[in-house]
């Protein structure tokens, strides 16, 4: 970032991340393409999701924290895949063990399969288990501007409303809720899932979001590497604009020479 | 003694403890582990004796987002 803001930190749960791009690790090839999309996107938060060792069969199968080392990012479990309360709350306790009692987590509980979309009373059900637990809850939900903000104030530290479904890549679909989201909150506001390219993440954040978290975007370009670069370089873009403060929109045009001491007059 | 690992019947010997089980099937890297829906810390694998009938579930971090199947079936 440039001279006009030299600490623009994101803060999340009192930690500082100077990346606001957040990434899942599905989908990938394989590990080492899933460590190089990360280190190109510059991403400091990254999600994981737990899973069933498959008993006898992974004996010698790299481990995905050995390509990810919790000493280098913040890693987020995620209850990606869960449909009710219990057992989203099932896997963020299996994640706070699993990571020597890391609880900061992701919480999602999906209502449908064909569209991914939360189910919003279960969400809050285990939103409230998990905070009355001592997680530290980060919430996967719809971008309705009053669910925002009841995550908020029952104590989320950072609501994350879609942007259009999981995985559909339909980019910013209600850009006026989310914006509204946006003004209302006093937690960071991160939009999650439905971006498809990088001038998707660059609206996100010129809507003034606090950062974008992504997957799909990434690991099903072509090129999911070059595609991470430019993903990183959308936020960044998109940051600054916001920062900057756009100019008006107008109906007619304005020039942008000096009408003054022309010759043709 | 019959238990159940991540779905699937096992036959264990009698007083085998968690730490035994975790030994027996040779998993390698970070895991956590939880029976009957409760969390059994790492430290304390060796001293936690399994039962007849024990639902155990055996988990670990894999790459993942948002969506896609889930892995502990609700009861």
């Amino acid at each position: 970032m440039t001279e006009t803001s030299p600490q623009d930190i994101l803060i999340i749960d009192g930690r500082p991340y100077t990346s606001r791009l957040l990434v899942g690790t599905g989908k990938y090839r394989d590990l080492d393409e899933t460590r190089r999309a990360i280190e190109a996107s510059g991403a400091q938060i990254v999600t994981v999701a737990i899973r069933r060792t498959n008993i006898g069969q992974d004996r010698d199968e790299p481990s995905l924290l050995d390509y990810i080392p919790p000493d280098k990012y913040t890693i987020l479990p995620n209850t990606a895949g869960c449909y009710d309360a219990d057992t989203a709350v099932r896997t963020c306790r299996l994640a706070r063990e699993l990571l020597d009692g890391h609880n900061l987590v992701k919480l999602e509980v999906l209502g449908d399969e064909k569209t991914l979309y939360p189910d919003i009373p279960a969400t809050l059900e285990a939103a409230q288990q998990l905070i009355d637990d001592d997680f530290r809850v980060m919430v996967y939900t719809t971008d309705d501007p009053v669910m925002a903000r009841r995550f908020e104030d029952m104590g989320c530290v950072a609501v994350m409303p879609l942007a259009a479904p999981i995985g559909s890549g339909l980019g910013i679909r209600n850009p006026y809720n989310i914006r509204t989201i946006v003004e209302n909150a006093h937690v960071p506001i991160l939009v999650d899932a439905g971006v498809g390219t990088a001038s998707d993440a660059a609206i996100a954040m010129e809507l003034g979001c606090d950062g974008v978290l992504m997957n799909t975007a990434i690991a099903q370009a072509k090129n999911p590497v070059l595609m991470a670069s430019a993903m990183k370089k959308g936020i960044e873009a998109g940051r600054e604009a916001f920062l900057a403060g756009r100019m008006p929109r107008r109906a007619y045009a304005s020039a942008s020479s000096p009408i003054d001491g022309t010759f043709f007059s | 003694m019959q238990v159940l690992i991540n779905g699937e019947t096992d036959t264990l010997e009698d007083g085998s403890s968690l730490a035994d089980l975790v030994n027996r099937l040779d998993i390698q890297g970070k895991i956590a582990v939880e029976i009957n829906g409760e969390i059994v810390p790492r430290s304390r694998f060796a001293t936690h004796l399994l039962q007849e009938g024990d639902r155990i579930e055996i988990v670990r971090a894999i790459g993942g987002g948002s969506g896609a199947g889930c892995l502990l079936k609700s009861e």
